[in-house]
């Protein structure tokens, strides 16, 4: 079988992907016909089918020594249990169908995230060596200028970027709201959102770009100056401008977000409110702040959400654009610098210091989906 | 602002009528037009820009900005050229991106809306509690599980030298890695969605087929799988984009010859002066994909992000 994996990477890329994904739905496929003419009433069949469903992805994990050969069996598995259902009622077979169902993605979710999630929280008391030190690194982080500017932009990005693209966003979805041409509209904005931070990031390079006074300009926006008669600037050096150029990016990016989520709910507020409110003699400022903001609130909480989450994540535009430019640091970007320096503990304590800032963002969405659910 | 007002206090059919039109036509008054012209314009010339420049000379590109095209119109595509077939060619990057997003949209796609089904349609104990875990883990920072999964993946486990539990990913060719790097970091999203697209379909269809004695497996493919291909189809399309743009998964588990585009270029980019003349070309060529998905598939792709977020 390692065999048979190592010599599918030894093919061109292109044909990978069929090979791959195939051998996944394949394996899918004989193990459902195993099950179906498997006979399988009666308790004894429960158990045992109980237990094949720990054992075998286990088997796997110690016979190829792979996890990604463990998940594809547990991934496959899954599709045999709930087959057994075909031919049963609930009761029978439902442990094992839901085992089934979840087993995959659980087996994953669990290397993948919980374990070094807790991982990751040992490793910021060790040294790069695996030793023991307490909390020598999150005292450095907190004692050095660099690392403080870094925390602080990270906060500083979490603050403006939200709230201006949600602001745009939402301007902008209140403004073409059914005007001639909507969609087009929206895809304009909208399409920022196919383009990778990289890609962007290039872009926005080039709209910044300097060259000396007198010269020609190749970057739009001192080329703008120019024509108003000002003198270039190089942006990128500027401290603290230059970070707030780069939270320009991913505004760009981040406001067809947020106008797409929030138009729709803009047409899910009840006509008849807007028209009790015109007809209560309240003008059109007035209707947008007490009648649309209330109906799209909860809309509004999500786009806030996510973009507030992106922002603390934030990692290519900085990496792409401002590595080389002053104060201009993310928690983000530099704990991907520190982890290619082999410094994996002061890494991993950026990581817990990351994880601390998103987690009010969590309990506090964890709230709302629980309230939901108890009202299902 | 103030015409639709006076016209207010009539109540009869027709003027209600009239007055709901006038207060749709006064939201799309000139000002807010206006405004919405100033935003689409602002966020439209950025990407244009970069097309104009990408078609131009070499030497034109070092010297003026794109909009002198306008005033001495020259293009060429000797830039597209250099990119794709020169020495700095991003042509291996772009096939190795398109070998890292399709298994990685496929692989959390199948494990997710199973998962997605059991949470929705299986009752059974703690099941909010840990549906909400799941979608905890969704904002737990990726960059977290960076480290202990690198060193699982190229370590392996080893109870000592002999005893090896599991060896590792290295040897499972190029792109292993980054595939279930990008399953793994998709699904507790994959599972939200995809949960809150099915968890509602009407209950009374599943019912009725419980009755008639399907089983969870039946209803699951003959029902929940074909009523939520919108979702799932929208979802591929969202995970496509996202691991085509993703550069940090790319940083740490892709190896040099797996690199993908993005990573290709953002190594470009770093050495910004020797041959930045070709990374408008290049970037163009890495967002040439997004966008004619996102184009040719703009229907489904909003569908689905709206299925999951204006629940929340």
């Amino acid at each position: 079988m390692k065999d048979l994996l190592s010599a599918i990477g030894k093919l061109p890329p292109l044909a990978q992907i069929p090979i791959v994904i195939l051998l996944f739905l394949a394996a899918a496929a004989l193990v459902l016909f195993l099950i179906e003419i498997a006979p399988r009433k009666g308790r004894t069949y429960t158990i045992i089918r109980a237990v094949a469903c720990i054992l075998i992805p286990v088997a796997v994990f110690l016979l190829l020594g792979s996890v990604w050969w463990a998940a594809a069996v547990a991934a496959v598995l899954g599709g045999v249990f709930f087959v057994l259902d075909y031919r049963q009622k609930e009761g029978t077979g439902y442990l094992f169908a839901l085992a089934g169902f979840l087993a995959p993605a659980f087996v994953l979710l669990v290397i993948g995230l919980v374990y070094p999630t807790i991982q990751t929280l040992i490793n910021s008391f060790l040294s790069s060596r695996g030793n023991f030190i307490g909390f020598d690194n999150f005292v450095w982080i907190f004692s050095s200028e660099n690392n403080l500017v870094t925390i602080r932009n990270t906060i500083i990005w979490v603050l403006v970027v939200p709230i201006v693209s949600t602001a745009i966003g939402l301007a902008y979805a209140v403004f073409i709201d059914r005007s001639r041409g909507e969609r087009f509209f929206k895809a304009l904005v909208f399409m920022p959102m196919a383009i990778s931070f990289v890609g962007a990031s290039i872009i926005f390079r080039f709209i910044y770009a300097y060259r000396e006074e007198g010269q020609s300009q190749y970057g739009l926006l001192n080329q703008i100056v120019v024509w108003f008669g000002g003198s270039p600037v190089n942006w990128l050096q500027q401290v603290p401008l230059n970070s707030f150029l780069l939270m320009v990016v991913l505004i760009w990016v981040q406001t067809g977000f947020a106008m797409v989520i929030l138009s729709a709910a803009i047409k899910g507020v009840p006509a008849e409110q807007m028209e009790a409110a015109q007809l209560d003699g309240t003008n059109a400022w007035q209707r947008f702040w007490n009648v649309t903001i209330p109906g799209i609130s909860s809309s509004l909480v999500v786009v806030i959400t996510t973009i507030s989450i992106a922002s603390l994540k934030v990692f290519d535009i900085v990496r792409t654009m401002g590595m080389a430019y002053p104060d201009t640091g993310v928690i983000a970007n530099d704990m991907v610098s520190l982890l290619q320096n082999f410094e994996t503990g002061r890494s991993s304590a950026f990581a817990v210091i990351l994880f601390l800032l998103v987690l009010p963002i969590v309990i506090f969405n964890a709230r709302q989906i629980q309230k939901q659910r108890e009202i299902r | 602002m103030t015409t639709a007002v006076s016209a207010a206090p009539a109540i009869d059919e027709r003027s209600f009528r009239a007055a709901t039109k006038r207060t749709k036509r006064r939201l799309t008054s000139r000002g807010a037009t206006i405004a919405s012209l100033v935003i689409a314009v602002l966020w439209t010339i950025p990407t244009v820009g970069l097309f104009v420049t990408s078609i131009r000379p070499r030497d034109e590109i070092i010297r003026t900005g794109w909009w002198e095209i306008f005033v001495n119109p020259t293009v060429t595509f000797e830039n597209y050229e250099a990119v794709l077939f020169g020495s700095e060619s991003l042509m291996g990057p772009f096939i190795n991106s398109i070998a890292i997003s399709l298994p990685a949209t496929v692989f959390p796609l199948v494990i997710a809306s199973m998962a997605a089904y059991a949470f929705a349609w299986m009752p059974f104990k703690g099941r909010d509690t840990i549906f909400i875990l799941v979608f905890a883990l969704q904002i737990v920072p990726i960059q977290m599980a960076l480290v202990p999964l690198l060193s699982l993946f190229s370590r392996g486990v080893k109870l000592d030298n002999d005893n090896v539990i599991y060896e590792g990913l290295q040897q499972a060719g190029l792109f292993s890695q980054v595939w279930v790097a990008h399953t793994i970091f998709a699904l507790p999203l994959a599972i939200f969605l995809l949960h809150n697209f099915i968890s509602q379909i009407p209950g009374d269809v599943i019912e009725a087929a419980r009755v008639d004695g399907a089983s969870h497996g039946q209803i699951f493919f003959r029902i929940v799988l074909p009523l939520s291909l919108p979702a799932i189809a929208s979802f591929a399309i969202f995970q496509f984009l996202w691991v085509w743009n993703d550069l940090l998964v790319a940083i740490i588990f892709a190896g040099g010859q797996a690199s993908p585009i993005t990573r290709a270029l953002g190594e470009l980019t770093g050495e910004f002066g020797r041959n930045w003349q070709l990374l408008p070309a290049g970037a163009f060529i890495s967002i040439i994909v997004p966008l004619i998905v996102f184009f040719s598939l703009q229907r489904y792709f909003v569908r689905g992000l709206l299925a999951g977020s204006t629940k929340g």
